[in-house]
Formats: C-alpha cells, sequence, structure tokens
C-alpha cells in the first residue's frame, strides 16, 4: 500500500514534467528575495515597494499568467540568502527569482538559482563575476554591472573638466572596486585615495584632510550606516564651495529625508532619474509617490522594471514559461517600455544603456531630489561582456 | 608634508570626539564601578536620548530646547529600565549581566524601529551653530564642533563637582563602598541606586543628542559606540570618572591623529596599493593596541578607582 502511494505520487508529480513543453503554464511563481529588515535595509524595502507596486498594476497577472509570489528577507546575510534560494527553486519550484540588494548576497545564491534553470533577475546587485566568465543564459539585470555607475561618475567629472579629484570610498571590496571603476572613465589627477572604515560614523579626520588636500572635487562612496553622517559632516565642514562633491549611492531618495539641506548640491551618475523624460518612468513615479507618498529610488525603479521585463517576455512565448530556454531568449530580446527608455541587453544581459548627471536640487514643492542633468555615456556597456561566452 | 595648521586642526577633532565619548563613558562606568553592574544596553539608551530629541526637534524646531526637553524624558526611560529589568541583577555575576542587557539591546533596537521605522531621522544643525569660526588667523573651525567640546568639558567639570563635592556625591561614593552601612544609616539605597541609573541614561541620551545633527538618528547607532566605550572604560580605570575622562580624550585623539596621519606615513613607505590596504586597517586598530599597551603596565587601568 506504501509502495502503491509512493508509487502514484511520483506518477502524479512526473506528469506534468511529461506535457510541459507543449502548453502553456497555468501561473508563474516569483520569488522576491531582498534585504528587508537590519540596519541595511532601505534600499531593499524601496526595492521590493516597486516591486510589489508593478504586480498590483499588472492586476495580480504576470504576461496574463496568475503570479504566485513571495517575499523573503534576507537579511543582509549571504548563508540566510542561500537557504532561502534553496527553498525557493526546490521545494517551491519557482520559475523566476528576483531582487537582492547586496553584491554578495547575490554571489551566495547565484548558482543555486541558475542551476536550478530558474530564472535570476537582479533588480540591483552587478558583481563582475557574473557579468563576466561565469555568466549564464537565465540571468539577468535590470540595473547595472557593479562598477558601470562609477565609472559613468568618472566620465561625468572628466566632462566637467575637474582637474584634482580625491577619491573617499569605505574601505571593502566594493568600495575599492568603485575607486577602481571612477579611475577608468577619469583621467585627471587623483591625488590621494582615502578608505575609511566601513560604517564608521565620524569623518571629521578624513573631512579635515581632504579640505587640506586641496582638491577641485571628491569622489564619495560611503554606503550603509556611514552615508548620512558622512553627508552631515561634509555640509557641516562648509566645503561644498570649494570642493565639489560627487558621490555615488549615497544621496538619494532613501536617505535624502535624513541628510537633509546638507544633500543640496551634490552630484552623481545614474541611469535613471525620477524626472527621466517617458512614459513609463512617468507612470512608476506617479503611481509610486501616490501609494507611498515618497520619492522612489533607483532601487524600486530597477524592481517595477524586472516586473515589466517579466511581463513582457512572458506575452512573447504565450505563457509557454516552462520551456526555459525559450523563455530566457524572449528576456534576452523583448522590447518592453523600460522606465529607463529604449535598451538592449549584452550578451552577458547586463544593460546597454545611456547614464545622465544627476545633481541634487528642490522641486516644485520643496522636497529634495536627485535630478537629471544631462546625458553623460551613450550606450555605455560593462568592461566585462567580452568574458562572458554566451553570444 | 605635515602641517602646524593641520596637525592642531585635527587634535581639535580629536578632542571633540573624545568628549563625546566620555559623555557617553561616565555614564557606563559610573554604574560598573559604583552599583558593580556590565550594562551592554547603554548604547540604546544613547539611541533612545537621540531619538526622543529628533521626534521633540520634529514638533519643536529647535535643537538647544529639543535636547533640555529629551533629557528629562531620557532620564525616566533609565529609571524605567533600571526600575523593570535591572534592579533584580545587581546581586548577580555579570555574565548574567551580559546576558540581560545584551537581551535589552535588541529589545530596544526593535522597539525602535517598530515605534520611528528603519529610516533615519533627521536633526538640522541650528543656525547660529553652523558655518565655521576662525580660531586663531589661519586655523578655521566648524563652530558645532566647537560647542560639542564646550558641552563635553562642562559636563565633566559638573561631574566632578557633583561627585566630589555634595552631599549627593558622598552617598554615591558611600554606597558604592559600603551599601550595608549606608542603608542603616537611613539612606534609600535602592532609590540612590534607580537615581544614578537615570543620571547615566540621561548623559549617555546627551551624547546620543549632542551628535545627532552629525550623525545618523537610527536604530542600532548605539551599538558601535559601546566597544568604543568599553575601551574607554578599561583604559581609564573601571569606576574612575576621571579616569574616563582622560582614556576618552587620549582614545578620541589616538583614534583621530591615526586615522589623519597614519595611511599617508604608510604610503611614502609602502608601494600604494599595499599601503591602501594596510594603512585603514591599522589605523582602525591603534585603539585596541593602546588599550593592550595600557593594560600590560597598568592591568587596573590609568586611575583605578578606590574600591571597598
Amino acid at each position: 500500500m506504501r509502495i502503491g502511494t509512493f508509487g502514484a505520487v511520483v506518477a502524479c508529480a512526473l506528469a506534468p514534467l511529461a506535457a510541459q513543453p507543449a502548453q502553456a503554464a497555468d501561473k508563474i511563481k516569483i520569488g522576491f528575495i531582498s534585504t528587508l529588515s537590519g540596519p541595511a535595509a532601505l534600499p531593499g524595502i524601496d526595492q521590493g515597494n516597486g516591486f510589489s507596486l508593478a504586480l498590483e498594476e499588472l492586476g495580480g497577472k504576470v504576461g496574463g499568467l496568475p503570479a504566485e509570489v513571495s517575499k523573503n528577507d534576507d537579511q543582509s546575510k549571504p548563508d540566510v540568502a542561500k537557504q532561502l534560494a534553496e527553498k525557493l527553486v526546490k521545494r517551491d519550484q519557482v520559475d523566476a527569482v528576483v531582487g537582492v540588494i547586496y553584491s554578495n548576497v547575490m554571489m551566495a545564491i547565484y548558482n543555486a538559482v541558475v542551476d536550478a534553470k530558474a530564472i535570476m533577475i537582479s533588480a540591483n546587485a552587478g558583481p563582475s563575476q557574473i557579468a563576466g566568465k561565469d555568466c549564464s543564459p537565465y540571468f539577468f539585470a535590470t540595473s547595472w554591472q557593479n562598477d558601470a555607475p562609477h565609472a559613468a561618475a568618472g566620465a561625468y567629472v572628466q566632462q566637467q573638466g575637474v582637474k584634482k579629484v580625491v577619491i573617499i570610498a569605505s574601505n571593502y571590496q566594493a568600495g575599492h572596486d568603485a575607486a577602481a571603476g571612477f579611475k577608468s572613465k577619469y583621467k585627471g589627477e587623483v591625488i590621494d585615495e582615502i578608505y575609511p572604515a566601513f560604517g564608521q560614523p565620524d569623518y571629521s579626520a578624513e573631512i579635515t584632510k581632504i579640505s587640506s588636500e586641496k582638491p577641485d572635487a571628491i569622489y564619495a562612496f560611503i554606503p550603509g550606516g556611514g552615508n548620512v553622517p558622512f553627508a552631515k559632516q561634509w555640509a557641516e565642514a562648509g566645503l561644498t564651495k570649494t570642493i565639489t562633491p560627487y558621490s555615488a549611492f549615497m544621496y538619494e531618495a532613501v536617505t535624502l529625508p535624513a541628510i537633509g539641506e546638507a544633500g543640496l548640491g551634490v552630484r552623481s551618475a545614474a541611469f535613471w532619474t525620477y524626472d527621466l523624460d517617458n512614459p513609463a518612468s512617468k507612470k512608476f513615479v506617479a503611481a509610486y509617490r501616490k501609494k507611498y507618498n515618497a520619492y522612489p529610488a533607483v532601487y524600486a525603479a530597477q524592481a517595477y522594471d524586472a516586473v515589466l521585463l517579466l511581463d513582457a517576455a512572458v506575452k512573447a512565448v504565450n505563457g509557454k514559461i516552462e520551456d526555459r530556454d525559450a523563455f530566457a531568449k524572449a528576456l534576452a530580446t523583448v522590447k518592453y517600455d523600460s522606465i529607463r527608455g529604449p535598451f538592449t541587453f549584452g550578451n552577458n544581459h547586463f544593460p546597454i544603456q545611456n547614464y545622465y548627471a544627476t545633481e541634487i536640487v528642490k522641486d516644485a514643492e520643496g522636497n529634495l531630489v536627485q535630478a537629471g542633468k544631462g546625458l553623460v555615456l551613450k550606450d555605455d556597456q560593462d568592461l566585462y561582456h567580452d568574458q562572458c561566452p554566451l553570444k | 608634508m605635515l602641517n602646524l595648521t593641520l596637525v592642531l586642526n585635527q587634535a581639535l577633532n580629536g578632542v571633540q570626539f573624545g568628549l563625546m565619548l566620555f559623555l557617553f563613558s561616565a555614564g557606563l562606568t559610573l554604574v560598573l564601578g559604583i552599583m558593580n553592574l556590565v550594562n551592554l544596553a547603554h548604547g540604546s539608551l544613547y539611541m533612545l536620548g537621540a531619538f526622543f530629541a529628533a521626534t521633540i526637534y520634529s514638533w519643536v524646531g529647535s535643537l538647544p530646547l529639543a535636547i533640555l526637553l529629551a533629557l528629562p524624558v531620557t532620564f525616566l526611560a533609565g529609571v524605567v529600565v533600571e526600575f523593570v529589568v535591572l534592579r533584580s541583577f545587581y546581586q548577580r555575576d555579570h555574565l548574567d549581566q551580559v546576558l540581560a542587557t545584551f537581551g535589552l539591546i535588541l529589545f530596544l533596537n526593535e522597539l525602535a524601529r517598530v515605534v520611528w521605522g528603519a529610516a533615519p531621522l533627521n536633526m538640522a544643525i541650528p543656525a547660529f551653530l553652523s558655518g565655521r569660526v576662525e580660531l586663531i588667523p589661519g586655523i578655521t573651525y566648524p563652530v558645532y564642533r566647537l560647542a560639542l567640546i564646550a558641552l563635553g568639558l562642562l559636563v565633566a567639570l559638573l561631574l566632578y563637582l557633583l561627585v566630589a563635592k555634595t552631599k549627593l556625591g558622598m552617598l554615591i561614593r558611600a554606597g558604592a563602598s559600603n551599601r550595608e552601612m549606608v542603608e542603616a544609616l537611613g539612606v534609600d539605597i535602592r532609590l540612590l541606586f534607580t537615581g544614578v541609573f537615570g543620571f547615566g541614561a540621561a548623559l549617555a541620551g546627551l551624547a546620543g543628542m549632542a551628535v545627532g545633527p552629525l550623525l545618523s538618528v537610527e536604530p542600532a547607532m548605539g551599538d558601535g559606540v559601546l566597544i568604543l566605550a568599553l575601551v574607554v572604560i578599561v583604559i581609564g580605570g573601571i569606576g574612575s570618572i576621571r579616569g574616563s575622562f582622560v582614556a576618552a580624550l587620549l582614545v578620541g585623539l589616538v583614534d583621530t591623529v591615526g586615522r589623519a596621519f597614519l595611511p599617508g606615513l604608510l604610503v611614502t613607505m609602502l608601494p600604494r596599493t599595499l599601503a591602501n590596504a594596510v594603512g585603514p586597517a591599522l589605523a582602525s586598530m591603534l585603539i585596541y593596541l593602546l588599550m593592550a599597551a595600557v593594560l600590560l603596565f597598568r592591568p587596573q587601568g590609568l586611575f583605578p578607582a578606590a574600591r571597598g
């Protein structure tokens, strides 16, 4: 009896497998993983908001298929993320995993997801390994390769004719990568590189040092808990008039309410800003502000875009998402109204996209916003796509 | 390469950082030395102080007023924590106290997240304290940081007068030395200890409020400063206010000057990439090396408090 039951269960489990390629699936399962708790959770919460908003606008359907969605909190811990990813692809058998803020989390879950032939859409993290030799046909990024925004900022500073720069970046892998990315496109003189400890609360020593070195500009990359303190202390030191601050991922919608007017005048480069002039972006920003009563940051935009991408690709294969290779091909080639405007995926499935100059200003209602200030790089492709064997 | 202006500026930064550490450590060392209680949740009181001030600031729009109003609130919060949780731990051993107060950290951090949310709150520097002022020709320094230095020195002076010159200070010292005798003389020692704890909480809260405009007022903001404060009270000698004053200044100066000059010094001696990797790591280790050196020569700290 027991063996008979077992056999029946196996038969039932296998039956849909045999029937798969021919017909459309009756639903799509999506697992969202992001950092939703702990001190590093603000970008993840923003990302989750963007993801939920897109699904809500689509009426809970993706490409016409009812979406079965689970939201999972990785606590910014790679080991927790790995367990979540394995549960999602093995037990829940999701069709796609979406989200992820931090690159170390992405590296922990990447193989588990793509080896199970589930679609992995990064809505933020873009480590160089995945853009290069470890690329996968099942991986897509609606964000950017990690070096690219820093390189774009370097290009922006270069275009501004800045002669002398001091780089200040948190002392961990991404901080050193940011400095390298910046220097790849900035050809002026870097007179000093300062690497304070990650999450350090007081920057008086570093800021005093910078002011004594008299650069024309600084490039700052201090993410996590250190960003708001650095921003306030930089403003308090009163140096912005003589030393132009450029930065990345510090002065954004999720931190500006805490930074306040101390953020005014800080420049950066980004692939998307809230005021980007295209219908998809305008619709997204309006809906986000209505629902959450705040401006979205790039993390929400990237997650929203990931759902739009899935929606378009599911339609393109008429719901036959079980044929993973055809589905992946559709994701790579489908045209959809992205919040960044028209773009294409490179061979490694990272976007080939424009980057824009940005500056922190006040909008008409007096809110602090990161506003676009014109094109910096057109159709920029990351530095690692040559190393990816995909065609 | 080193110029005097820069060295002076960095020294002021170090003094300012040290004085804020002192505000924070004073309460911790009082509670540990006098009440024999290891309170890891001291950082949570610092956080609560900052949150109270930020909330009141959002209502009244004035930083000094917000701090004045938030101080008694933080004192009360300290009294509540002492009364509800810690009172029953005075007679237990230190490991029990560590476990209980560690639990308290987790609880209070989560409470802050539930009440105020995960996003940092804003407190702006008031206009009359913003900008820079010329100290001596050629050296300008941010006014707000000067105000912090003045505040730190003022509190240090008041604390000294309170503990050394007043009847209350005498009772506190006597209660620490011989609890039963003081009780026999008709002093309610429990009430006294509750007051001391609340006072320590208010001092920690004051540190959190004062640096609030420079840092980010958010849950768990006190966790990092606690480690520095433990270094301070170990160097200074447990229970000694004077020791924690000297040690806090030492730690502030060593940390700031190390961060300011060590990486630059290494660049002149090592290849650039190696110096970039080693310099920051070494700079952040300096205060722990200092602590190890002090412990080697003065295992009781620089100013061991007389006990028993």
